[in-house]
């Protein structure tokens, strides 16, 4: 592969980076406050860039481009919502979170009800939330180093995983912050500049993306299948098949028709110029399919799967622990609402790029269609499409594109580096604090075994695409975190027995979908799709289920409801100038 | 946590004297603190729910009408179709609209209640 030394050069100054940052802050962190939650100085500028930073993960990335290639205008969702979360965060937690005075969320369920209890549930559910979330970004470095440089699977995770504990036993909060907020303007600059370099490619080239065909290829392509997949074959003509189709050998053969074939792990097709892509079966083939909205992802009942990713993403941000902590480090209320809006900013900003990639990747690159690697898509746009001497691009644009990919690797490492550096932080307060003592010590032990523990899970877990396996993360935080924040802060009736029950209710239903739907799913034929579509969507069924539950355990236990409710709640509710708040620390 | 109820040892009578007394009674949660925090709590979560339903009623209402009339879907503007311009789009100015409001309008609800607590005017 061309410009292989140069992407690799990239990787590693993006790494080197991220570790030198952490270095710089690693002199400032010396006590457990600039550990957990960076002494709380952190102002609304820096703290909105270092969340954005955290927030971006391989999801955002390397995933939203690949949905929207693959099932185009419904995919616009995840993006739409993954910034709508921080609308919800800002309208109902960010400032009473903050004047809690709490410093993980555990820490903040037990200045709330009075349990210690409810603490260590928290602190599980925490600590799952935060290792499923670490499993797509391991995969997503996986893939990216697969991709770009031919290492085998595991070299990502290791590497990652390798890099992120270092940094964070290193440093803490304190350091994280400022790697963080780097990150985002590297990521940033990473999707935009190649997004508008091929944006004037796009805007040259002729061809539409709608219309009854799938899209072509514009030279001769192949294509080698890694994992056995189904695929819609729309049009046969120009495309030669070599392997094992439907369980019959084909050497260098035609499709006999139109129709889905199952094709086996080895098999290579070859696509003439201008052969209409075969696409993995359940995405839509044609382009008029892919430009109208309501066809779904893939699977029955679109209108389901719409409303539930709106109901997880919208929601799952307020109950994300790696981007709650963040909030406490802010100064006080007033600069926590300021950040949250910032980050509303940042992220819109964000987004209108790998939007324009995901295009982009199904007009340039439609043979990843086949693979169900559309993951890969941003990474491999530059090259493909601009240095593949595509159609009418000048000579010195193509010399650009060795340029354009390593930059493109630069910001996918960032990404998972930024996503799971928070969430290790994350891990490592919440076991720190609650299962060992609470000191600097324990906090690196802890962030050293939660740093570790997802490298094997990535390795044996098959992978969704990211963004659907995030999305899951998503459903599992609005079931659970999120009900126990919003009704925490705004429901004096809520007791520790009903947020227990609400938690664990919440998270055994979402928590028990996202397994099977990792696992492999359920058959679409069973009982109409609905369970099907439910385990790969649940959040519309367990997020309004914890919330009752919830509510209904704490009316039966109202008994129980802790004494000094008065007091908590003017202390998260009234502003910092009347002096009622109280900064929280674990006992040493 | 039980503190010994906070006095007030009064010299002379001065002004400003009304400032620690209220805010005396929010901090010790007297009757009256008490229904000051909850007409705070009270303000600020009307003003968060209704800029909520607003929001998703104006985001939500994108796919219920797209799925209602479908023909909408060939509706565009400069060449792009008009739910993903929408979608990729002009979501993302609304979303920041609300959220920018939010704060103008919470901060403003708290300067309103610090205002009352301290006594001037």
């Amino acid at each position: 592969m061309t410009g292989a030394p140069l992407t690799a050069a990239a990787l590693l100054a993006a790494a080197l980076a991220t570790v030198g940052i952490g270095v710089y802050g690693i002199r400032l962190s010396r006590t457990t406050s600039d550990f957990l939650v960076a002494s709380r100085s952190i102002g609304p500028q820096w703290n909105a860039a270092a969340i954005s930073g955290e927030y971006l993960s391989a999801a955002s990335f390397l995933g939203v481009a690949g949905l929207i290639a693959k099932y185009g205008a419904d995919a616009l969702w995840y993006p739409v919502g993954f910034t709508a979360g921080y609308l919800g965060l800002l309208l109902f937690v960010a400032a009473p979170l903050r004047r809690s005075g709490a410093y993980t969320v555990p820490d903040f369920a037990e200045f709330r009800l009075g349990s210690a209890r409810l603490r260590k549930v928290a602190m599980l559910v925490v600590v799952v939330i935060c290792v499923f979330y670490l499993v797509p970004q391991y995969q997503g470095a996986g893939l990216a180093l697969k991709t770009l440089l031919g290492l085998p699977v595991w070299v990502g995770p290791v590497a990652v995983g390798a890099i992120v504990i270092v940094n964070v036993v290193g440093g803490g909060m304190r350091s994280i912050t400022f790697v963080q907020a780097f990150q985002y303007w590297l990521k940033l600059t990473a999707v935009a500049v190649p997004a508008l370099a091929l944006l004037a490619l796009f805007l040259g080239d002729a061809a539409t993306l709608s219309g009854p065909m799938p899209p072509t290829v514009q030279q001769q392509t192949t294509v080698t299948v890694e994992t056995d997949v189904v695929v819609q074959v729309a049009e046969p003509a120009g495309i030669t098949v070599t392997g094992d189709v439907d369980g019959a050998r084909l050497d260098g053969a035609r499709f006999p028709a139109p129709g889905q074939y199952t094709l086996s792990h080895g098999t290579t097709l070859t696509l003439a110029a201008g052969a209409a892509t075969p696409v993995v079966a359940g995405a839509p083939s044609s382009g008029d399919d892919w430009l109208s909205s309501g066809r779904g992802l893939g699977g029955s009942h679109p209108l389901y799967q719409v409303i539930s990713i709106i109901v997880a993403t919208f929601l799952g941000t307020m109950g994300l622990p790696h981007v709650l902590v963040r909030f406490y480090t802010n100064p006080d209320g007033t600069a926590a609402r300021r950040t949250a809006l910032a980050v509303i900013a940042l992220l819109s900003l964000f987004y209108l790029f790998p939007v324009l990639l995901g295009v982009f990747a199904r007009q340039f690159v439609p043979q990843l269609l086949i693979t169900g690697t559309a993951d890969a898509a941003v990474l491999l746009l530059p090259s493909v499409a601009i240095g593949g001497g595509m159609g009418a691009v000048p000579s010195p644009v193509v010399s650009l594109a060795p340029v354009l990919a390593a930059l493109v690797a630069a910001g996918a490492i960032a990404a998972f580096l930024a996503t799971s550096s928070g969430l290790l932080v994350s891990i490592a307060g919440a076991l720190s604090t609650d299962v060992l003592r609470g000191r600097v010590r324990d906090f690196r032990v802890a962030a050293a075994v939660g740093g570790m523990v997802p490298i094997p899970m990535a390795l044996l877990a098959s992978s969704l695409e990211l963004s659907r396996s995030v999305g899951l993360v998503f459903a599992v935080a609005a079931s659970t975190l999120c009900p126990l924040l919003v009704l925490g802060i705004w429901w004096r009736g809520l007791t520790s027995i009903g947020a227990a029950c609400g938690l664990v209710v919440g998270g055994l239903a979402s928590g028990a979908a996202t397994t099977l739907a990792v696992v492999g799913g359920v058959d679409d034929r069973v009982l109409g799709g609905w369970p099907a579509v439910v385990v790969g969507y649940p959040a519309a069924v367990t997020v309004p289920l914890a919330f009752l539950t919830m509510v209904v355990v704490s009316l039966l236990t109202a008994g129980s409801r802790p004494p000094e409710v008065a007091r908590i709640f003017a202390r998260m509710h009234v502003p910092e100038r009347l002096g009622m708040g109280i900064e929280r620390l674990p006992r040493e | 946590m039980t503190r010994p109820q906070r006095e007030r040892v009064v010299l002379a009578k001065r002004r400003g004297a009304r400032v620690i007394r209220t805010r005396v009674e929010v901090q010790e949660q007297t009757e009256v603190g008490d229904a000051l925090v909850r007409g705070l709590m009270r303000a600020q979560l009307g003003l968060a729910l209704r800029l909520a339903v607003v929001t998703v009623c104006a985001v939500a209402l994108i796919p219920l009408a797209l799925s209602l009339f479908p023909q909408l879907d060939d509706v565009s503007v400069a060449g792009i179709r008009l739910n993903w311009l929408i979608l990729a789009a002009l979501v993302y100015p609304v979303l920041y609209g609300a959220g920018r409001l939010y704060v103008r309008l919470a901060e403003q609800g708290e300067r309103d209640f610090v205002r009352v607590v301290d006594g001037d005017r």
